[in-house]
């Protein structure tokens, strides 16, 4: 099949330059700041992101002053464990999630070739709420109310609150705010890299890294949830005194450990995997030839994200579990090393297959592989229990989780910040501050953090802010000082280096590397991506495809034109790539802000308990999504298809699996389930835990929890119903919609009669809590599950919902089978499982 | 007669198969022991039979895998052509689906086998 390629004069191009400008500029003054743009929110991610990485940096400075002597005074130990704290928190939270959210939403549509991902104004909102929330927790440290408990923030140190002030809570609240923009940022990156790939860039034609993002991002969806739930528990047990974590009344501290290491350690794998990612589009560049092993590189980064689940209680060895459970996951850690291996092999393999140009980015890149192996080989050592038994918490550790994440995570994302940065701003960054940056930041790296193996090793434990004299540890301490500044010096040299104004190049270039990816095809200055979507044959397009850029340029590709006024990218299929859907996106607005910063006030309300202001920043919330919902999605546009050039037309509006709004309720839901299987994985915890895990206490009953289930399950019925009658006309959609709302209202105060008429009190012991926290998980989900029906019935008495056009009332239906699965896994277990463990 | 072996379908899920397989082997281990080092006194049930009954769920994981690795060679044309399957065509798609699956296969194969041998070495609890 061939197809013939757009032809147009100069006139009609410029035409259709003018437009493409009027519908995808960036406003201008002020307004700036409502872009929704891929490029300005990947961006200013990106630079806050870095901003907060350069401050937990200086905090990580202070400690190491603070440490270069023995019975030093510099800082006071609370400072002390305020910066430890928030030095590991922002690290993570801050600095190496957002930046490869940031990265993905900056470069993955023009890696695909597409204008635009599928929800720019979702991403916008992730950044908001990720900016306050930072910005929140970072700011705690300057009112001496940091939080200081460590970053893992373990019970019961963490629950004490005469100990941890009100520092926890900002911690928990804070990033339980920054993980709702993390799986947003997932459900951006999965459908964007499922969907809005180029016509013809097959699954296995697709860049290196969509392959990584898309397996991190789905692993977003199975890690931060049960951190989520981890969190809510712990809020409840700050903020309401119920007992999760307290032993006195049946609860357990190991608990939160689970939780947060369920998250933790794949998380490490979510910042790795993005950085490795980077290097597999820079090696190939450098070595001037395609990757060697592309279906490897696919078995290690699936490989790696599965496996990554299984290792979580490694970090557990020295809290007492059965050995046997601990050899499981030491066998899981060994078995992580196989695919984590083969995706350096394959760099190896690709350099020495190519002829390698020792680049800027290459010389970070290496050196942080040799960094990351090194810190994979302790990795290995800490893996085997009686090895970890004798290394716990000390600085052994530190030595090795520094390794690994500064030679994993932060050389390559310098490295590809150095390839990337004439992608962003059409400018080289310097060779020979790159060169001095790299040989500062590499041997201050190994000066600062070699010896905290040897001083681990000599049993100095982590977190202490101070030790005496004369117990070996002196002269170690002193080199990683003096180390850690050398490293410092290098990473402000490379900031100085980007900072500094740089003159415009004689000869604007705009693919300096000879790069084969197509995201080199973009041209800066504008900000409308790629000029006309191309048609894709080639893993590395630029290099096998003569004449891409030129005919990219020339608009003779798919969507030369903008002709609706409207933001238009193309959908395509999962496997092939062929085209489905002309796809409307959101353009700038002032909704999204409104929306991230009232969600923000609720958050920051919470923390200091101010319940009128959670109230209100509550209510503005809920009134700004149900704003952009109302008019932002769902649009029935003016004509059923539009033409999308080369002689194709392509349906504007789709509903149901084919729809990228079904997937991202789809996606959203896979995570909000793994969170509800976490709380019910507490439940039954608390079961093993305990000989009568009831405390021979009242339970909710088995008629209210039953009575529940089946109302919860009618009103899913009833859903269905609607959306089936929706099709052949609204007035029984509608009569079957208001039926629902009943009686899903009705299940939502069955499910709650439960724990309320037998007089449960949730302070009293963990299983009264724990019943009521599974059913009010259910019955707030059942809430939501009404206002989507309320929407549907008002979008349908709008004429906004219709038989053809049911892309709303199909996604409500979506959320409903998972809303259905939750009240039944609730109110079976809640009401049936005492009976049955009895 | 109708093969037991399932049709080729076209989907991007059968990469992960294996890799499925694994977790679930994974959880059925771990949550099994967890629950019986935890409430033994009250299964009746002892070690060994706990352990026997988790090696056969084993070999029933190891046999799944095989089975997806031998659709995956299926789908990848039975090793007929090499990598790197970087042509535009839908058989060169199909090909890496297959070679991808395959090599996960392995991988899941071999975790599967690490998960076996902490049940063959330790023969209690011991906490």
């Amino acid at each position: 099949m061939s197809i013939e390629l757009g032809n147009f004069t100069a006139e009609e191009r410029a035409a259709q330059e003018e437009r493409l400008r009027k519908v995808w500029g960036t406003p201008k003054g002020l307004r700036y700041w409502t872009s929704v743009n891929n490029s300005e929110i990947g961006l200013w991610y990106a630079c806050t992101a870095f901003a907060f990485m350069l401050f937990a940096g200086g905090l990580g400075l202070l400690m190491r002053l603070q440490l270069v002597v023995p019975n030093n005074n510099f800082l006071s130990a609370d400072f002390f464990n305020q910066a430890f704290t928030l030095h590991g928190t922002v690290m993570m939270f801050l600095f190496a999630v957002p930046i490869f959210e940031a990265i993905a939403i900056f470069l993955l549509p023009s890696m695909l070739g597409a204008r635009e991902l599928p929800f720019p104004r979702l991403s916008a909102f992730g950044y908001w709420s990720f900016l306050l929330g930072g910005v929140f927790v970072c700011g705690s440290i300057f009112f001496n109310a940091a939080p200081n408990a460590g970053w893992f923030m373990y019970p019961p140190l963490a629950t004490d609150e005469k100990y941890s002030g009100i520092g926890a809570d900002i911690w928990l609240l804070g990033l339980s705010f920054i993980e709702v923009a993390s799986i947003a940022a997932a459900v951006e990156i999965i459908v964007g890299i499922m969907k809005c790939r180029a016509p013809g860039m097959r699954i296995n034609l697709m860049p290196m890294f969509a392959w990584y993002l898309l397996i991190v991002a789905g692993m977003i969806l199975f890690a931060f949830p049960p951190l989520i739930a981890g969190d809510l528990l712990f809020e409840m047990e700050r903020m309401f005194d119920w007992p999760f974590f307290d032993v006195a009344r049946g609860g357990d501290p190991l608990l939160w450990q689970h939780l947060f290491w369920i998250f933790g350690h794949p998380e490490v794998y979510i910042i790795f995997l993005p950085a490795i990612a980077l290097m597999a589009m820079i090696v190939p560049t450098f070595s001037q030839r395609p990757i060697v092993g592309y279906s490897w590189i696919v078995l290690a980064a699936v490989g790696t994200g599965f496996l990554s689940f299984g290792l979580w209680v490694h970090h557990m060895f020295a809290t007492g579990l059965p050995q046997i459970s601990l050899a499981f996951f030491s066998a899981a850690s060994e078995a992580v090393v196989i695919p984590t291996g083969v995706q350096i092999f394959v760099f190896v393999a690709t350099m020495l297959a190519g002829r390698v140009i020792f680049s800027v980015p290459m010389l970070f890149g290496t050196g942080g592989l040799i960094i990351f192996v090194i810190g994979g080989l302790t990795g290995v050592m800490v893996a085997l229990v009686p090895f970890d038994w004798q290394a716990h918490d000390t600085y052994f550790v530190v030595a090795h989780l520094h390794y690994v994440l500064i030679g994993g995570m932060l050389f390559p994302v310098v490295a590809g910040i150095y390839y990337y940065f004439p992608f962003v701003t059409g400018k080289k960054l310097s060779d020979a501050w790159g060169k001095a940056a790299f040989w500062l930041m590499f041997t201050g790296f190994n000066i600062a953090f070699f010896p905290m193996h040897l001083s681990g090793l000599r049993g100095m434990p982590r977190r202490v802010f101070t030790y005496p004299q004369d117990i070996g540890w002196d002269w170690f301490n002193l080199i990683s000082t003096v180390g850690a500044f050398v490293f410092a010096a290098g990473v402000a040299t490379f900031v100085i280096d980007i900072l500094r104004p740089k003159p415009a190049p004689s000869e604007p270039n705009l693919n300096p590397w000879n790069s084969g990816t197509l995201e080199w095809t973009n041209n800066p200055a504008e900000d409308w991506g790629m000029r006309s979507v191309p048609i894709i044959s080639s893993r590395y397009p630029l290099w096998d495809q003569p004449n891409l850029q030129a005919d990219i340029e020339a608009g003779r590709f798919y969507l030369p034109d903008a002709k609706s006024g409207r933001r238009e990218t193309l959908v395509t299929s999962v496997l092939d790539a062929t085209p489905i859907q002309c796809l409307r996106v959101g353009g700038t607005s002032y909704v999204t802000i409104v929306a991230a910063l009232a969600l923000g006030g609720v958050f920051i309300a919470l923390t200091f308990k101010w319940w009128i202001a959670t109230i209100i920043c509550s209510i503005i919330t809920f009134a700004a999504i149900v704003t952009w919902l109302w008019r932002g999605t769902a649009q029935i546009p003016e004509a059923p298809e539009t033409d999308v050039g080369l002689g194709l037309k392509l349906p504007i509006y789709v509903s149901g699996p084919a729809s990228v709004g079904w997937w991202a309720m789809f996606i959203t839901m896979v995570g909000d389930g793994t969170a509800f299987a976490s709380l019910i994985f507490g439940y039954f915890f608390y079961w093993t835990v305990h000989d009568d895990f009831t405390a021979a206490a009242q339970g909710p009953g088995v008629v209210w929890p039953i009575t529940a289930l089946v109302l919860f399950v009618a009103a899913w019925g009833l859903t269905l119903l609607a959306r089936q009658l929706n099709e052949k006309g609204p007035n029984g959609a509608r009569i079957a919609l208001v039926a629902a709302i009943i009686v899903t209202l009705a299940a939502c105060g069955a499910g709650l009669a439960g724990p309320y008429l037998y007089a449960m009190d949730p302070t009293a012991h963990v299983y009264p809590a724990t019943v009521w926290i599974v059913a009010i998980w259910a019955v707030v989900h059942g809430v939501v599950g009404a206002i989507m029906q309320l929407y549907c019935l008002a979008r349908s008495l709008a004429g906004k919902m219709t038989g053809e056009y049911d892309q709303d009332i199909r996604n409500v239906a979506l959320y409903w089978h998972f809303m259905a699965f939750t009240a039944v896994v609730t109110f079976a277990v809640v009401g049936l499982f005492p009976l049955v463990s009895a | 007669m109708k093969s037991v072996i399932p049709r080729e379908v076209e989907t991007l899920w059968t990469l992960f198969t294996a890799p499925v397989v694994w977790a679930v082997h994974f959880l059925v281990c771990y949550v099994g022991f967890a629950v019986y080092c935890a409430k033994a006194l009250s299964l009746h049930l002892s070690f060994d039979a706990v352990r026997i009954g988790l090696g056969v769920f084993t070999l029933l994981a190891l046999a799944m895998i095989v089975l997806s690795a031998y659709l995956a060679w299926r789908q990848w044309g039975y090793g007929t052509g090499d990598p790197p399957h970087d042509a535009p065509t839908r058989q060169d798609r199909k090909h890496f689906q297959g070679f991808a699956t395959l090599l996960l296969s392995g991988l899941s194969f071999i975790a599967v086998l690490y998960m076996a041998i902490p049940m063959i070495f330790i023969a209690e609890c011991q906490r």
